[in-house]
């Protein structure tokens, strides 16, 4: 059994991590997919951004592929943890209704990414998904290769306590892992992130990212300030409730102007429920959270983010 | 006779429901056929599945039904025909019937003389029947999660069609099923064999056809496959064999397509973490096997089956890969081991104050004070009965058995809650009786686990059930119907299993009684057990179930005297003696039931002169009854059930001269008081009217 190791390693070079991202959304590109940039607030995962979220209710068709730093405080291991992240990556990707060769072209993404699956074992196993705050679920698999998982793919039955038709497929790939997979590296921080074509001189996970890991796993743990935490959250959900509450009244107003009813800022409401979700986190990493009291906030997230789902699909209808 | 073969092309199936499928697709078929009269009298009904696709052959259906020619009686001639012409009463018959007025005939039958009709029906083809129908039959297929796939969500399906074969013969079956057209192309195996198309040129050929694209369609080859595969990976170690793992191999068998094996190492420094632990990892995390050293030892080797076959490099990526993933597992559970050791078990009780139990009733440290309670009541049952036990190791077991509800270890691997507290008790220098009580709290989770091993676990698992059972009983949460969402009933089953095979010197009355019930649901809990321990006679120690009634009808309280008396009575119930002895208990039963509801009265035959056979019954009986009774308190049952045969001849006497309702108030009476006595006096054993005799 001596000879694993060197066989692994006498392939060419593998991808750096930014070179896995750069072929994920080439692949997906020139198959008809909108690439978008992350989302610009802190989500848990790829499926809350809104390119996700909403897009995914009524019934346009969409393609969406996006990489999304999702970040999960509890998680957090100060950079200690080989395989543990506070914010890792999701690349994210949205096919509304998803093509009947779904699996295929996933298969397809896989060797876009250097891996011969000639030279792997690739299964797709039962794993179904559910975001309860988001009344979101969907079935589907974790697909393993050789034993690890390294993507979620799922199609989405619900979201926003809607039920979706058409249904899309949602493919959400670990990037991190695979990385460190292919790269055969023991920790995601001896990922290589970038090389120098000219000199070969990289730039690892850990030169990135590493700080970033510790302090906010200080501040997640340590740091953050518990009541001033929870004023943010309820700040945020009057504001999110608010708007909510005046959606509800333009939208089911039958002399209101369409042009009203579609300038009308869901999305931002969609804003403050995912902040209340983040800060969620936070509180809960911080221990500040007790187990009577976790559903019933859940619960309060859920009002939110169910809230505005409901009202962007009637906005969405409006003609 | 052409053969039928369908084919569903499905996305990837969830493992743990295509068994169940594949036979119910199976079942649906060859009913079809059957229903349809397209069976032929020697045709074989074939199931086949993989992940991908679930398939049935026929071999020998009918290409199409029988002609079938019904003869159907109408008006009388007279009302049918007058002078000769059709009235309409001939008309509508014929309209009816479907031929011609012309066509009528005239029968005669006992009654007189009818228009009939020979009505010649043609068989339909299989092919027209097997399209409109076994869509239908696919489609009502059962799965325990079911999706949407299609716009405008016409039908739901456990994943995606992706492709339908539908042969008789050779000729295609136009059937559809959600929105795919039957074809005669299948697809193999997705990576061995990729995207050309397979086709099936006879239904006959399928298995075969499949295996050259890579696919074993049998699942029991697939199995033998993956064992014999097993079997060979692990010989590359001297001495070392697989752990036997049937769950695991159902599960592969269901993964795979083209399976094959691999055994893969790890560093041997994994082995300081727990067996349990690694093994968890290894088999509920991995989906490997794991391997043994010659003296059943974990050994630092692991096998997992592959859905592929791979040339010697590619198996050696696969190999490396799938080490690399369960080093890392290791790693991270040797982390959360030393990050626990941090915060021994003695220290988290207090914590617990924060792990709800149940919302309504409060959380595992409220618990924990809950079991102590109970934990006491029982030992103190057990001390007073003259049983030794360890009542300091019990209650500190009792005190920790929650708290590793707290550890990380636990939250990562939630299946292993009970055995890392008894782990980490050991470790923690708490004693072997308090480790190994923590560590076995949960046993047996299913009926075919062995109990706690200790005195000390087997009283925390009871305390801990009963005291679960009485608490959300209490609430209102029994189980109800198939609705169990705290899986009381596998507690209760639990308590019954506990009693019945350890030694403990407890009734189901003392243990309900030491969980401290509310009045108002002492009876409900009781009756719950009774139904439990029924079950477990009937359904895990296999009684019959007239046995058990018997039994139970006598006495419901002490387990492994039910079982005893159950294990007697299934013996002398083969005696002729006793068979005859059962039927003349439920005739007794009869005629009291009779009396009472007539309102006889029962009055002892004082100064009454009674037919001789009563006397001799009389006799007999109160010869007897004190012997069994003495042989009943020495629980010597088959001998008591022998004695008890040995009424037969005067009992039977009895019946056949004395008429037991007499009209005489006196006689009659007496008569009953009679047979009132031999009941109550002989059915404390087993209440033979119970018995079924043939």
């Amino acid at each position: 059994m001596s000879s694993t190791k060197s066989a692994s390693i006498a392939k060419p070079a593998p991808l750096t991590f930014q070179e896995l991202l750069f072929r994920l959304q080439g692949f997906w590109a020139a198959r008809g997919c909108v690439l978008q940039q992350p989302y610009d607030v802190e989500v848990g995962a790829g499926t809350m951004a809104p390119e996700t979220f909403l897009r995914v209710l009524g019934p346009k068709p969409y393609r969406v592929g996006y990489a999304q730093p999702s970040r999960r405080p509890a998680d957090g291991r100060y950079g200690e943890n080989p395989n543990r992240l506070f914010k890792h990556t999701q690349f994210q990707l949205i096919l509304k209704p998803p093509p009947v060769n779904v699996q295929e072209l996933y298969l397809q993404s896989l060797e876009a990414m250097g891996i011969d699956l000639a030279q792997h074992d690739l299964k797709f196993e039962e794993d179904n998904w559910e975001w309860p705050a988001g009344g979101a679920w969907g079935v589907g698999w974790q697909v393993m290769l050789d034993g690890l998982e390294i993507t979620q793919f799922t199609y989405f039955q619900q979201c926003g306590g809607l039920d979706l038709d058409p249904i899309c497929a949602e493919l959400t790939y670990g990037l991190e892992r695979i990385a460190a997979f292919l790269q055969d590296v023991d920790s995601i921080y001896d990922i290589v992130w970038a090389r120098d074509p000219d000199t070969g001189a990289v730039v690892t996970y850990g030169d990135v990212r590493l700080a970033e890991e510790l302090q906010f796993s200080v501040y997640n743990f340590e740091a953050a300030d518990v009541d001033k935490l929870w004023q943010h959250f309820n700040l945020y959900e009057a504001e999110g409730q608010a708007l909510l509450a005046q959606a509800g009244t333009l939208l089911a107003d039958e002399n209101a102007a369409a042009t009203e009813k579609k300038r009308f800022p869901l999305l931002a409401a969609y804003e403050l429920a995912l902040k209340c979700s983040h800060l969620f986190n936070i509180l809960d990493a911080r221990g500040a959270i007790s187990v009577t009291e976790r559903v019933g906030i859940i619960g309060r997230i859920r009002a939110l983010a169910v809230g505005v789902a409901k009202s962007y699909a009637v906005q969405q209808a409006v003609s | 006779m052409p053969d039928f073969l369908v084919e569903i092309g499905l996305e990837e199936v969830p493992a743990r429901m295509i068994a169940a499928a594949e036979a119910e697709l199976g079942r649906r078929v060859q009913d079809l056929l059957a229903r349809e009269r397209l069976l032929a009298p020697a045709a074989t009904v074939t199931t086949y599945s993989t992940p991908r696709r679930l398939a049935v052959l026929a071999e020998g259906v009918l290409a199409s039904q029988a002609d079938t020619e019904e003869q159907l009686t109408g008006p009388s001639w007279k009302v049918a025909f007058k002078d000769g012409a059709p009235t309409p009463a001939a008309q509508a018959f014929a309209r009816k019937a479907g031929v011609a007025v012309e066509a009528l005939e005239k029968v005669t039958n006992a009654k007189g003389e009818y228009v009939g009709a020979t009505v010649k029906r043609q068989g339909r083809a299989a092919a027209e029947l097997l399209a409109a129908e076994l869509p239908k039959e696919v489609l009502a297929l059962y799965w325990a999660k079911n999706m949407y796939w299609r716009a405008g969500k016409p039908e739901r399906f456990v994943r995606p069609v992706r492709w339908v074969v539908a042969l008789l013969d050779a000729a295609i079956v136009p059937l559809e099923i959600a929105g795919i057209a039957a074809g005669n192309t299948s697809r193999g195996h997705r990576i061995l064999h990729g995207d050309s198309a397979v086709v099936i040129d006879q239904p006959r050929n399928y298995s075969k056809t499949l295996r050259g694209a890579a696919v074993v369609v049998d699942v029991a080859e697939r199995r033998h496959i993956i064992r014999k595969a097993l079997d060979a990976a692990t010989r590359t170690v001297p001495g070392a064999r697989w752990r036997e793992d049937e769950p695991l191999v159902v599960t592969v068998v269901h993964l795979t397509e083209w399976p094959s094996v691999i055994l893969g190492n790890f560093d041997s420094e994994y082995l300081a973490l727990p067996e349990e632990v690694l093994v968890t990892v290894m088999r509920d995390h991995q989906k490997y096997f794991a391997v043994e050293d010659a003296n059943g030892k974990l050994a630092p080797h692991f096998l997992a089956v592959l859905n592929t076959q791979a040339d010697e490099a590619g198996a050696a990526i696969i190999r490396h890969g799938n080490a690399r993933v369960l080093t890392a597992r290791f790693k991270d559970a040797r982390f959360f081991w030393d990050f626990d050791q941090k915060t021994p078990l003695a220290d988290r009780v207090e914590s617990l104050k924060h792990v709800t139990f149940q919302k309504e009733l409060g959380s595992y440290h409220w618990k924990t004070e809950e079991n102590l309670r109970v934990v006491r009541s029982l030992a103190a049952t057990v001390k007073a009965a003259g049983v030794s036990l360890d009542t300091t190791a019990l209650d500190k077991a009792t005190e920790l058995a929650k708290t590793d509800l707290t550890a990380e270890l636990v939250k990562e691997f939630t299946e292993l809650q009970g055995v890392i507290g008894g782990l980490y008790a050991r470790a923690q220098g708490l004693g072997e009786r308090v480790a190994v009580a923590i560590y076995d709290q949960y046993t047996p989770a299913s009926m075919e686990d062995p109990i706690p091993v200790s005195i000390e676990g087997q009283l925390l698992g009871l305390a801990d059930r009963i005291q679960t059972i009485v608490a959300m009983f209490g609430i209102g949460s029994a189980p109800t119907g198939s609705k169990d969402p705290f899986a009381l009933r596998r507690a209760a089953n639990a308590i019954v299993k506990i009693l019945a095979e350890s030694g403990l010197p407890l009734t189901l009355a003392d243990v309900v009684a030491a969980s401290g019930v509310k009045a108002e649901n002492r009876e409900q809990v009781a009756a719950f057990l009774r139904e439990r321990l029924h079950f477990y006679l009937k359904d895990v120690r296999n009684f019959a179930y007239d046995v058990v009634n018997a039994v139970l009808a006598a006495d419901a309280n002490d387990v492994r005297d039910c079982i005893a008396r159950a294990e007697a009575l299934t013996v002398a119930r083969e005696s002729a003696d006793f068979a005859a002895i059962s039927a003349s208990f439920k005739r007794i039963k009869n005629i009291l039931r009779q009396a009472e509801e007539k309102g006889f009265a029962l009055q002892p035959a004082f100064g009454t002169t009674l037919a001789p056979e009563a006397q001799l019954l009389a006799a007999a009986a109160a010869v007897l009854a004190p012997e069994v009774a003495h042989l009943r308190q020495q629980r010597a049952y088959s001998e008591a059930l022998v004695r008890i045969a040995t009424l037969r001849p005067v009992v039977d006497a009895f019946f056949d001269k004395v008429m037991v309702l007499d009209p005489d108030e006196k006689i009659r009476g007496a008569h009953l008081a009679l047979i009132d006595e031999v009941l109550r006096g002989f059915s404390g054993i087993a209440d033979f009217s119970e018995i079924v005799t043939a």
